[in-house]
């Protein structure tokens, strides 16, 4: 691990760019009105990220080539949905998902 | 849930989802420790840079001993979805102050941000200060803490991939997709999945051809613009 002080450097720097594009929205949309093509835009956003973050992870990434499917991923994705639209809890659809992936790893070995 | 916005309200809603960055943020401080991070390197990281899964993206990088640019850019790129978040949130924010504004954006994160645009399902489409600033502190100090105890327990885990723990992100975004789902009235379910299967396919071929660090951000763009584009084309 490189020194603590280039690690600090690094937090900052991270810091400053995440904190600009969180903030920066709320500055300048609050003098102006968002179009209403925009805002239909924007009603798609929530779906749209949570499902692409959850698809970029069940594959494992090959530049040039297909990606090749995350197998623990993908079969512990099962359980968690089937968690989600049973109990409509976030906390018990985490703890499945998180107890499917760790019996797939411990018991068949698949990670 | 339901409509009312106060302090307490948070609280009370925001509690139950806590679990789900405990367990993200103690695979972090394990990871972190088992990387070769010091204890207030992680907890820095957690109270400073506060980028939630670009944080395990900044400790693969500087073991990489990524240049400080490029680290930079990769975090930027991975959180400029925050942007479009920031903007969907931002326009129930309009008669509050600056410096409230600035407060909400600063530590506005997806978890909070999904929370969010669940409960307007329930408030006829308003937000408070008192509410989202409240759900926005748990997760903050939350993520903090369970970073720390991930480090003090990283001096004797080993094997946190081996737990599961690294799912709880993924499991955590499913549950949320699907309570967006069955909450949101202004899309139909119909609409909802035509855009998530496209999703899927621009995720799987965007794979080939885009790095993963801009992959998020382009597909958003072009999944947002197909509903739009359906959405118009079956109204």
């Amino acid at each position: 691990m490189p020194s603590l002080r280039y690690v600090f450097t690094v937090i900052l720097g991270c810091a400053l760019a995440t904190w600009l594009s969180r903030v920066v929205p709320f500055i300048i949309l609050k003098k102006f009105r968002l179009p209403n093509l925009l805002l239909e835009f924007l009603n798609f956003v929530p779906i749209v990220i949570m499902s692409s973050l959850w698809f970029e992870s069940l594959f494992t990434q090959r530049q040039g080539q297909l990606p090749l499917i995350n197998l623990g991923n993908f079969l512990a994705s099962i359980p968690t949905i089937a968690a989600a639209i049973i109990s409509k809890s976030l906390l018990v659809t985490v703890l499945i998902g998180v107890l499917s992936l760790a019996i797939l790893n411990i018991f068949f070995g698949i990670n | 849930m339901n409509n009312q916005l106060s302090a307490r309200t948070a609280l009370r809603e925001t509690l139950p989802t806590v679990f789900g960055y405990v367990g993200i943020g103690i695979a972090f401080g394990i990871i972190g420790k088992s990387s070769g991070l010091k204890d207030i390197e992680i907890l820095s990281m957690s109270l400073i840079t506060y980028a939630g899964s670009a944080q395990f993206i900044m400790i693969s990088l500087l073991l990489n001993r990524a240049p400080l640019a490029s680290v930079i850019l990769t975090v930027f790129l991975i959180n400029s979805r925050m942007i479009l978040m920031s903007m969907n949130t931002s326009r129930f924010f309009k008669r509050e102050s600056m410096v409230k504004n600035i407060l909400i954006g600063t530590f506005l994160t997806d978890e909070s941000f999904a929370l969010s645009m669940n409960k307007i399902n329930y408030t006829n489409d308003s937000l408070s200060f008192e509410w989202l600033n409240t759900s926005n502190l748990i997760a903050y100090f939350t993520w903090s803490a369970a970073s720390l105890a991930g480090g003090f327990f990283g001096n004797f885990i080993r094997d946190s991939q081996k737990l599961g723990l690294g799912f709880a992100l993924v499991a955590m975004f499913i549950g949320l997709l699907y309570l967006q789902m069955i909450n949101d009235h202004a899309l139909s379910i119909k609409i909802q999945l035509t855009v998530i299967l496209f999703v899927f396919c621009l995720i799987y071929l965007g794979l080939v051809l885009i790095p993963s660090s801009i992959l998020i951000i382009c597909v958003t763009i072009l999944g947002c613009a197909f509903g739009v584009a359906i959405e118009h084309a079956l109204a």
